[in-house]
């Protein structure tokens, strides 16, 4: 409650909260709005500008846009929030673990994460599931995998910079245990840079899902996907604009929602901010 | 210095040979492999066979790496199945497009963004500069694909004002220019946004250093001290972030290309994968990590260069 406090405080932050409750709720509402049908076609009215009956407009195959995106927000978030949450969780422990580890196996570590790195993200999650192929569950193991070294590296940095502080040492000559070490000291230390990065995390995860589906490799149809959507108005766009215009709209404000957030959450956990505050 | 470009030289092959390896690697996971993907339906068990062999799939996996990173030294990325075309040569065809975008991507948003970040720094939380927080936020976060779709409806379907599609090959120098500027502003948008808030924020720092009260007390021109002095200190930062950001204007470049329909790098690996020709993959993206690898490269020299403190910490922690 407190960081909703704080969020909400800064005038940004307060927008990408409201922009983001919005989009969840439009997202978890789907199914229950008065919408037409996402998959509904309806060949006579393909290519219709907003109407009473459309508030929207139709896609190329006369499916209502208005369903479609907000049909589009659930695979949108569903996927970014579980691909950033996954990759989090791997991360930190892989990056914790590391710290801890033998010195080869951190350093074995440390080369696979430069591995990966050495791939920009879109090239090499691009890659990845035009082999593997596309569909949501292999986009979520594979999104995953891309961003999870991000997390490790950071996990691993700030548990070696807290080994060595005198606090931990005390607590260690005291004779607290590694169970209480880890749980009690490091992984809180830990977490919040890890929060930070998580939730700069999720605006890249909705673009690069669109991204794919607008590639043909994300999203397999006729499932509702901003990108696919955006994708189908760039090949029809000289015949209608509003495909085009109403799925890059949603996507855009979807990332602008979670970068305020990310950029006022971040404000408020960075722990050097906070003490100067 | 030597032994520092020496260290970055052996890394960077050695990241190179890493990657090539994982590229590898990954071809096995192509379901049925890349031969029998390649022939498609036409496929036989004598021609799989065949083309198997051609192209070293019935090695081991160690030899086959071996075999990669040994040709890729010589330049040699081997033969496309499909046009019989050496792969090397198609990717090379391409390369120089999509830095020509990348780089004039860059030069756009540092000429316009650069300014604004300046310009806001001078009255912190002044009109200019809430303004510009605004609009940099929204160039940052909308995606390049969605600014190049918007760009292209606006600019090209709408007003006629500029070509529609390809890169303007075979023609003049202006015509080029002309195919280049949508693309390159649609990669550009959300780089100025990102140039103009690192700026703002780096010049406020330096603005706020001893050396510069000091060029006050002597009676500088505010302008001057701001551009001539503050700015050279402040855009260092901004120059180190722009080495990560090459793999996001990579990365950018695929869709913008595809929805410009420019010949390019990015273009030719979505071209291939959606081909299933995936040897010309391997030898795109493998392309992609060199020319990454490279300019990051490139940039750690200048900066370690112009400051002598970063090689020392590199080999003291080498020997720590």
């Amino acid at each position: 409650m407190e960081v909703v406090a704080a969020v909400w405080r800064s005038p940004t932050g307060r927008v990408g909260l409201i922009l983001a409750v919005l989009l969840v709720c439009g997202a978890l509402l789907a199914p229950l709005l008065p919408l037409w049908p996402p998959n509904r076609i309806d060949v006579a009215a393909r290519l219709s500008p907003p109407s009473a009956v459309h508030w929207l407009g139709t896609d190329h195959l006369g499916r209502d846009l208005l369903s479609r995106c907000l049909f589009g927000a659930r695979v949108a978030l569903g996927l970014s929030l579980t691909v950033t949450g996954l990759a989090m969780v791997v991360g930190t422990v892989i990056g914790v673990g590391m710290a801890y580890a033998p010195r080869w196996a951190e350093r074995a570590g440390l080369v696979v994460f430069d591995l990966i790195g050495a791939y920009p993200t879109v090239i090499l999650a691009l890659a990845l599931v035009a082999i593997f192929g596309p569909g949501v569950n292999n986009l979520l193991v594979l999104i995953t995998l891309v961003f999870v070294p991000q997390f490790g590296r950071i996990a691993r940095a700030q548990t070696m910079s807290l080994r060595h502080r005198p606090f931990l040492e005390a607590e260690i000559t005291l004779g607290a245990s590694p169970a209480r070490i880890l749980f009690h000291h490091v992984l809180p230390n830990v977490l919040g840079p890890v929060i930070v990065l998580a939730s700069m995390n999720i605006p890249f995860v909705i673009t690069l899902e669109a991204g794919l589906s607008f590639l043909g490799f994300g999203i397999r149809p006729p499932l509702a996907s901003w990108g696919s959507t955006l994708y189908d108005g760039f090949i029809y766009l000289d015949q209608s604009a509003w495909p085009a215009v109403t799925a890059g709209v949603a996507l855009s404000l979807a990332t602008l929602a979670f970068t305020l957030l990310g950029e006022s959450l971040q404000g408020y956990l960075d722990p050097l901010r906070r003490s100067r505050a | 210095m030597i032994r520092y470009v020496a260290w970055q030289a052996a890394t960077m092959v050695a990241v190179l040979i890493g990657a090539i390896a994982l590229l590898v690697v990954l071809t096995e996971f192509i379901p049925g492999d890349a031969a029998s993907v390649l022939l498609g339906s036409r496929a036989t068990p004598a021609s799989i066979a065949a083309l198997r062999s051609e192209m070293g799939l019935d090695l081991p996996v160690y030899q086959r790496i071996a075999m990669f990173v040994f040709n890729a030294a010589r330049g040699d990325l081997g033969t496309d199945v499909i046009s019989g075309r050496d792969i090397a040569s198609q990717v090379f065809a391409v390369v120089p497009n999509t830095l020509v975008l990348a780089f004039s991507a860059i030069l756009l948003a540092a000429l316009v963004g650069v300014p604004i970040g300046v310009h806001a720094a001078a009255r912190p939380d002044g009109f200019f500069d809430r303004l510009t927080a605004y609009i940099s936020v929204g160039l940052i976060s909308t995606p390049s694909f969605v600014i190049g779709i918007l760009l292209l409806l606006v600019f090209s379907v709408r007003l006629g004002w500029t070509p529609v599609l390809g890169g303007g090959e075979g023609q003049g120098l202006l015509a080029r220019l002309h195919h280049l500027i949508l693309p390159a502003l649609a990669i550009a948008c959300g780089w100025v946004g990102y140039i103009a808030r690192q700026i703002r924020a780096s010049l406020l720092d330096v603005l706020g250093q001893d050396y510069i009260r000091t060029a006050r007390a002597y009676g500088l021109p505010n302008r001057t001290i701001r551009y001539r002095y503050a700015l050279k200190i402040a855009i260092i930062p901004v120059l180190s972030v722009l080495g990560i950001g090459i793999g996001d204007i990579i990365g950018k470049s695929v869709f913008v290309e595809i929805i410009f329909n420019r010949p390019g790098i990015g273009s030719l690996i979505n071209e291939s994968l959606q081909n299933r020709n995936y040897p010309v993959v391997q030898a795109g993206v493998l392309v992609v990590v060199f020319l990454f690898v490279a300019i990051n490269a490139a940039i750690d020299i200048v900066f370690a260069w112009l400051d002598p403190r970063i090689r020392e910490r590199l080999f003291r922690a080498e020997s720590a």
